[in-house]
C-alpha cells in the first residue's frame, strides 16, 4: 500500500481556461511531483483529456482522483498502473547536418532505433523517435557523444487496455 | 407591397420591445441576484465594481447591501447568514485588495462546507494582464478554496454563470464560488433572460443511495454490540436531523458530534454524548476505540476528530455515511460505504434497523462522564476558585438565553469551552470556524447570523485575541443597529497557544501576552451599550441584563488568564489517551 509506484492518471473535462491551474493544484496542495502531463482532445466531441505521470504510492494515488473527479468540470477521472495501460512518450533530436554523412554510426543508431528523419537541412536535421521512456533515453546516450543541438521530450500520452466507462457515462448525461 | 410593409413595420417595433429589454451587465447581475432570491448580502465597493454598485443603489428597496468595514468581514458575514438559514450567503468586493481580501472567508468556507457566492470586479477585458491598476489574478488565487470560479468577460455570459454560481454553491456538498467580472462586463448591454440551473453535465452533487451498502450497514449495525455514532455537519447541511434522530432512538445507539455537528440533536438528549475530537468529551473520545461498530455520518474524520489515525478505532467497522465520495477512505477506511444526502440515506436505513436500547454500553458512557464532571466539568462551570472561568460565563448565557441562542464563536480556548458547554434546543445555532480555524470569524459571522435569523437571540463568543482581528465591524453593528451580544472572554492571553506553550513548549511564553485596550469604550465609541464584569457576583446580572437588550450590546468578561481547557489529546496522541488534566 505504501510502496510508490508509477501511475498514469486521465483526466476526461470540460475544455475551460482554468482548468490546468485547478487540476496542477491538487497535485500541489499535497507535495506531489508531477513527472508528465500531457492536454488534448479526446475520443469524445469538446471533452479534452489530460493524462498525467506521478510517481507515488496507491493511497495518495486514490485520494489525488478523487479530488479531481470533485472537480465541478472534470467528467471523469481515472488511474492505471503501467501494466493496465499501452503508453509511449515522443522525442525530437537537432543534430549538426555533416554528422549524418560523417559519422557511420548515426544511421546505425537511427536504423536500430526505428526513428524518422523528419527533416533535413544544410545545418541540421531532425530525428524523430517515439517510445517508451528507457528507449528515448538510450538514443540520447547514443547521440550525445556526437552533439545534440536541441531535445526535447512529450510528456506521455496513453491509453488503457480495459475500457474506460466515459462515452456511456457522457450519453447518459445527455439523455 | 401591402405585406412588406406590415413586415417591415412589424420587425420595427419588434426591434423596439428587445430595445427595451436590454440592460447592462451590472443590472444584469442584479436580476440574477433577484432571481435566487438574495435580499441581502455584504461587501464593499471600489473602481471596478462600481457600476454594479450604482445598480445597487438604484434597486436598494429590493436588494439590501451590508457595507462591511472589511471585505474578509463580508465573507465570514456571508458565511453566518449562510449557516443559520440555509441559504446561500453572497459576498461582494472589487478587483485586487479587495478580492484578495476574500481569499480567507473562501477558505474558511470550503473547508467548513458552505455556501456562498462571492462576486468581484476586475478591470476591463483589455487590461487583463497588463499590470493595471487594481489587478489581480484573482481566478488564480482563489482556484484552491472554492468549489468553483469563473471569469465572465463578456455580459452574455452573466445569466447562465451567475445561475450556474448558485446552483454548484448550494448542490451536493455545498462551498463557496467566486465570479469575477470583467468591469467592461459591467458596462456592456445584454439582452436579459434568466433560466436557473438544474444541472451540470460534469457534476454529479450527490447519488442515489445504494441498496445493497445500506443492508449491508444495517446488518452490522444490527448485530453490533457496542454501536456508536459520531455525526458532522452533514446532518445539518443536508437537513437530516430528524432522520438521524428517528435513527439513534429506533436502534439505542449513543451519539456524539463533531464540533461542525453541534446542535443537530438537542444538547439534552438522552442519546446525545457529546463532543468528539481534541477537546472533546472524555466518554466520546475513549469509547471511540472501544466501540464495535463505528457508524459516521456527514463527517470527515479530521485530525483534530481522529488524533493518531493508527489507533483511530481499529478494532471497530467503520460504516461511513457521506455526500462527497472523495471523503470515503481518505483518511479512515470504511468497511461499508453509504453515498448520498444524508436525509435520503438515513431514511432508507431506518426501516432496516432492529430496535434496540444497549443499556449496559450506554452505562459506560454515563461511568466515563461522572468521571469527566468530577475531574474537569465540575472545576469549570461552578469553580470553588476566585477567579471567572470561560466555563462559568458560558453556563450563564445558557440560563439567561434558556439554550435557545444562536451561539458564533471565534477561535481558541473560548470557542472549545463554548463548544463543549453551550447547550442547544435548536439545530444551525452553533456557528463557528471549525476546519479553519479562523481568528476575526465570529463577529462578522455573528452579524450574518442575526441577520438570517432576526428572531433568535444572536451571541458572540469571541478572546480578546480574535476579537482585535475584526473588531472594526463593530461599525456594522452601530451603522445598522444589529442586535447581536458581543461577550469577549478577555484573560490577556492568546489563551490556546499559551496553554501549547506551557504544556509542549516548556512555558516559553513567546508573543502570546496581550496588552489590550479598553474594550468597553471601544464598544461605546461605536454607540454599542457596554459593560465590563472581572468579579463573579456581578456575572449573573450583567448576563441576563445583556440578554434582555433588544439592542446590541458588549459585554467583556475578564477570566483567569492561565486557565487550560481539558480534556486534550495531545497532538499526535490516540483519542484513547485523552488528558484529563
Amino acid at each position: 500500500m505504501d510502496e510508490k509506484k508509477w501511475f498514469t492518471i486521465s483526466v476526461y473535462s470540460e475544455n475551460n481556461v482554468g482548468l490546468l491551474n485547478r487540476i496542477s493544484g491538487i497535485f500541489l496542495k499535497r507535495h506531489i511531483n508531477i513527472e508528465s502531463l500531457n492536454v488534448s482532445k479526446s475520443e469524445i466531441d469538446g471533452v479534452s483529456k489530460f493524462t498525467i505521470v506521478v510517481h507515488t504510492t496507491l493511497k495518495w494515488v486514490n485520494n489525488i482522483v478523487g479530488q479531481l473527479e470533485k472537480q465541478i468540470e472534470v467528467i471523469k477521472a481515472f488511474y492505471h498502473t503501467d501494466d493496465e495501460t499501452i503508453y509511449q512518450e515522443s522525442a525530437l533530436f537537432k543534430i549538426a547536418s555533416n554528422l549524418l554523412f560523417d559519422e557511420r554510426q548515426i544511421q546505425n543508431i537511427i536504423k536500430e532505433s526505428n526513428s524518422q528523419i523528419v527533416t533535413v537541412s544544410r545545418n541540421f536535421f531532425v530525428l524523430a523517435k517515439s517510445g517508451r521512456r528507457f528507449e528515448i533515453d538510450e538514443m540520447y546516450e547514443q547521440l550525445k557523444p556526437f552533439g545534440i543541438m536541441q531535445f526535447v521530450r512529450s510528456g506521455r500520452i496513453s491509453v488503457s487496455k480495459d475500457e474506460m466507462p466515459i462515452t456511456a457515462l457522457l450519453q447518459e448525461f445527455q439523455q | 407591397m401591402e405585406t412588406v410593409k406590415e413586415n417591415r413595420g412589424a420587425a420595427a417595433q419588434a426591434k423596439t420591445t428587445e430595445k427595451k429589454l436590454k440592460i447592462t451587465g451590472a443590472e444584469a447581475i442584479i436580476h440574477c441576484l433577484l432571481k435566487e432570491d438574495v435580499d441581502l448580502l455584504y461587501g464593499y465597493p471600489g473602481g471596478a465594481i462600481m457600476p454594479v454598485y450604482d445598480e445597487l443603489y438604484k434597486f436598494q428597496d429590493k436588494l439590501t447591501h451590508i457595507l462591511t468595514r472589511h471585505e474578509q468581514g463580508a465573507t465570514h458575514a456571508a458565511q453566518g447568514y449562510a449557516r443559520v438559514s440555509g441559504r446561500v450567503g453572497v459576498a461582494m468586493a472589487t478587483s485586487g485588495p479587495g478580492a484578495t481580501n476574500l481569499v480567507t472567508g473562501l477558505a474558511d468556507a470550503q473547508i467548513d462546507s458552505t455556501p456562498m457566492v462571492c462576486i468581484t470586479g476586475q478591470v476591463p477585458r483589455h487590461l487583463l494582464g497588463s499590470d493595471a491598476f487594481q489587478e489581480t489574478d484573482i481566478i488564480g488565487i482563489s482556484t484552491p478554496v472554492t468549489k468553483w470560479n469563473y471569469q465572465i468577460t463578456k455580459a452574455s455570459e452573466i445569466p447562465e454563470i451567475m445561475a450556474k454560481a448558485f446552483y454548484i454553491a448550494k448542490s451536493g456538498r455545498p462551498g463557496p464560488v467566486l465570479i469575477d467580472i470583467t468591469k467592461n462586463a459591467q458596462f456592456e448591454e445584454m439582452d436579459f433572460s434568466y433560466e436557473k440551473c438544474t444541472g451540470v453535465r460534469s457534476y454529479i452533487p450527490s447519488t442515489k443511495p445504494d441498496q445493497d451498502a445500506l443492508k449491508d450497514a444495517a446488518e452490522l449495525i444490527n448485530n453490533a454490540k457496542k454501536p456508536y455514532i459520531v455525526w458532522g455537519q452533514g446532518i445539518i447541511l443536508g437537513e437530516a436531523e430528524e432522520e438521524l434522530k428517528a435513527l439513534i432512538e429506533k436502534a439505542g445507539i449513543p451519539a456524539a458530534w463533531t464540533i461542525m455537528g453541534e446542535s443537530a440533536i438537542p444538547t439534552d438528549h438522552p442519546l446525545n454524548v457529546g463532543m468528539v475530537g481534541m477537546h472533546g468529551n472524555y466518554g466520546p473520545n475513549v469509547l471511540t476505540n472501544e466501540c464495535d461498530v463505528l457508524l459516521a455520518i456527514g463527517m470527515r474524520f479530521d485530525d483534530r476528530v481522529t488524533g493518531r489515525l493508527e489507533d483511530y478505532a481499529t478494532q471497530a467497522k467503520v460504516i461511513h455515511f457521506e455526500i462527497d465520495p472523495a471523503e470515503v477512505n481518505k483518511n479512515v477506511n470504511a468497511d461499508v460505504a453509504v453515498l448520498g444526502n444524508a436525509k435520503e440515506t438515513l431514511a432508507a436505513l431506518l426501516p432496516l434497523i432492529n430496535t434496540n436500547n444497549h443499556e449496559s454500553w450506554h452505562q459506560e458512557f454515563k461511568a466515563k462522564d461522572k468521571i469527566e464532571f468530577d475531574t474537569v466539568i465540575k472545576n469549570d462551570i461552578h469553580p470553588s476558585k476566585e477567579g471567572l472561568t470561560m466555563g462559568e460565563v458560558i453556563e450563564e448565557i445558557n440560563i439567561a438565553s434558556k439554550s435557545n441562542a444562536v451561539i458564533v464563536t471565534d477561535v481558541g480556548q473560548h470557542q472549545m469551552i463554548a463548544c463543549r458547554y453551550a447547550k442547544f434546543a435548536q439545530t444551525k445555532s452553533n456557528i463557528t470556524s471549525g476546519g479553519l480555524g479562523t481568528m476575526g470569524f465570529a463577529l462578522p459571522a455573528a452579524i450574518g447570523a442575526k441577520m438570517g435569523a432576526m428572531d433568535r437571540e444572536v451571541v458572540a463568543i469571541i478572546g480578546d485575541g480574535g476579537y482585535q482581528m475584526t473588531i472594526q465591524e463593530l461599525g456594522v453593528i452601530h451603522q445598522h443597529q444589529v442586535p447581536v451580544k458581543i461577550v469577549v472572554l478577555n484573560n490577556d492571553h492568546l489563551g490556546m497557544v499559551r496553554q501549547w506553550q506551557e504544556l509542549f513548549f516548556d512555558r516559553r511564553y513567546a508573543s502570546t501576552v496581550m496588552v489590550n485596550p479598553d474594550f468597553v469604550k471601544i464598544a461605546e465609541g461605536y454607540h454599542i451599550e457596554a459593560k465590563r464584569v472581572s468579579e463573579r457576583k456581578d456575572l449573573k446580572t450583567a448576563v441576563q441584563e445583556m440578554i434582555a437588550s433588544d439592542k446590541p450590546y458588549f459585554l467583556e468578561v475578564k477570566v483567569e488568564k492561565e486557565d487550560n481547557v481539558f480534556p486534550m489529546i495531545p497532538s499526535g496522541a490516540a483519542v484513547s489517551e485523552i488528558r484529563l488534566k
